[in-house]
């Protein structure tokens, strides 16, 4: 891998920016890589909608913006109608598959899903669906090994939450793992 | 003297440009902001509000920009390193507070995270277009000292820098940021406190009267603060070395000639660039802040067509990197600005060239970074 380009995106509340954060914390810091992470920023990113990109790279990066990501995270239904269009043929499409209905899309793209709400519940803290998500996330795309994916989630969380941050890691990545070999 | 390990966050952090400024600025030993919070530097003042109390500093947030740029004067005469943080429509309300710094020889750090104008404009959205107010805004002469970054590690780095030239020079020292930089998030690292050299205010301890504005062998008079002892008076008129008022030709003169000559004779002192693959290049990019990143990447992309385009990068934009321009401009085809603007550090650039090269811009409405293709389309048809 030398350039990845991620865009994530879904409701606001969902932690959508912090797994995003995580991702670039865990690529920048523990692989000691290059990650740009940028935000929709203005009124109309307040309250309804939230999202970020982030690149990952083994370079140093210059150009920020991310028009055409290689890797979509939708985690919503706004998310994945406003994106979809910009992702890369041959792309990853990573959805939360309870919330977002796959339309049409080009046969070039790789689909992933992952009832990542429901895993969240069953953990005991809806919160946490994010962190299940980026494990998912993590696992389905091999943008970071398990160990520096894990330890970015550490360096994100609040002290006394890890428990319950590491299960919903375990969760999405496990599922992810299952998922990608499925695929083939 | 070395940072206060209690003020600086060693560590790599994955934060963004207006996060890194903060821990900066309190990292220089800043012990004192006035601001009001405006889009899109607020994460500044946020974080200054969160972080100060936890490391003895103080901040005010006022009723308006004008209040904010004159309160950190304040304090800065009761002897604190002060800075202010603003944007677009808050910057032009300092203008007037900048030119009283200017002539009272205050030191203190005005950092600007630049959007769109005029005006209210885009406030959400970067810009490039206050490099010439941040220069001029104040009326008379003056000069400034004005630092571009480029990346949220610049942010830390150069906001210590803009500290360090404040004490050194007396003056108001700019951080010229902007938006997609104080929003850009990327990996932040903040040495060991002993790795950071910061230099302290020198106040005068000598025997009264103490004269304010008694120059030193350097031109550049020593400082008091309220409680050591000294009756001065400090104002906006032209004044004498006692900081009275005396509203002469020749007062005006030698206060005028010290003004001008404490950065002037400094320039090259002052000047900071960088330069990339200019050894045989024939068209030369000049760039600064957001820009930058897009220009290289420009120059990556003709240099894989096979043309000779190289690089200058501004991190000093005031003083104007002038014998280093009118240097390169004697060696090549020609020199291209990019900015997010309709060409304010350009003029300055056409200045100092255009006697020996060709000049050009690619610039800017502003809302949006240059896409490095529309870069690279400015180069070959410069190049034609």
């Amino acid at each position: 891998m030398t350039t990845q380009e991620v865009r994530l995106g879904g409701f606001g509340g969902q932690g959508v920016i912090l797994a995003g954060m995580i991702l670039g914390r865990a690529k920048s810091i523990f692989e000691d890589k290059f990650a740009t992470l940028t935000q929709d920023f203005g009124p109309e990113a307040r309250g309804g909608a939230a999202s970020c990109a982030v690149i990952l790279s083994d370079d140093p990066i210059l150009y920020p913006n991310v028009f055409t990501p290689d890797v979509l995270l939708a985690m919503s239904q706004g998310a994945f109608d406003k994106y979809i269009g910009g992702l890369k043929k041959g792309g990853i499409l990573v959805i939360e598959e309870d919330l977002v209905n796959v339309k049409e899309v080009d046969p070039s793209i790789t689909i992933f899903k992952c009832p990542a709400t429901r895993f969240a519940e069953e953990i005991g803290r809806k919160i946490v669906l994010n962190i299940v998500m980026y494990g998912f996330l993590v696992a389905v795309t091999g943008l970071l090994s398990e160990e520096t994916a894990r330890k970015g989630v550490e360096a994100s969380i609040p002290k006394g939450t890890e428990k319950l941050n590491f299960a919903a890691f375990e969760k999405g990545y496990q599922y992810g793992i299952e998922q990608k070999a499925k695929t083939g | 003297m070395k940072a206060d390990p209690k003020r600086v966050l060693t560590g790599n952090h994955f934060i963004n440009g207006n996060h890194s400024a903060t821990e900066g600025a309190i990292a220089a030993g800043c012990t004192f902001a006035a601001g009001y919070p405006i889009t899109p530097s607020t994460e500044i003042v946020e974080r200054i509000a969160a972080r100060f109390p936890r490391v003895g500093g103080v901040f005010i947030q006022m009723e308006d920009e004008i209040a904010s740029s004159i309160c950190l004067q304040g304090g800065a005469w009761a002897g604190h390193k002060s800075m202010t943080v603003t944007s677009g429509p808050g910057f032009s309300l300092m203008m007037e507070h900048i030119g009283l710094a200017a002539i009272t020889e205050l030191p203190c750090v005005f950092i600007n995270v630049q959007r769109t104008g005029p005006s209210t404009g885009l406030p959400t959205k970067v810009g490039q277009a206050d490099m010439m107010q941040a220069r001029w805004g104040s009326h008379g002469d003056y000069e400034v000292i004005a630092l571009a970054p480029s990346s949220p590690q610049d942010c830390f780095d150069f906001t210590i820098d803009c500290f360090n030239l404040a004490e050194e020079y007396r003056t108001p020292v700019f951080l010229m940021s902007d938006e997609m930089v104080g929003h850009m998030t990327e990996k932040v690292v903040i040495p060991e406190a002993d790795q950071i050299d910061l230099l302290e205010r020198k106040f005068y301890t000598g025997p009264k009267p103490y004269l304010p504005y008694k120059p030193e062998a350097n031109g550049i008079p020593l400082m008091s603060k309220a409680g050591m002892g000294h009756h001065y008076h400090i104002t906006g008129l032209t004044h004498d070395d006692r900081g009275y008022p005396v509203l002469t030709k020749e007062v005006q003169e030698t206060m005028m000639e010290r003004l001008m000559g404490k950065i002037n004779d400094n320039r090259e002192k002052l000047m900071r660039v960088e330069e990339y693959m200019m050894e045989d290049a024939d068209i030369v990019l000049v760039s600064y802040g957001i820009s930058f990143r897009m220009a290289y990447k420009a120059m990556e992309m003709a240099r894989e067509k096979g043309m000779k385009v190289g690089l200058l990068r501004m991190i000093t934009c005031w003083p104007f990197p002038e014998s280093k321009i009118r240097e390169i401009a004697q060696k090549v085809n020609s020199m291209i600005m990019v900015e997010l603007n309709y060409g304010q550090m350009y003029i300055e650039m056409d200045r100092f060239a255009n006697a020996y090269c060709k000049t050009g811009l690619v610039g800017s409405p502003c809302g949006e970074v240059h896409e490095p293709e529309e870069i690279f389309a400015g180069i070959q048809e410069i190049a034609k």
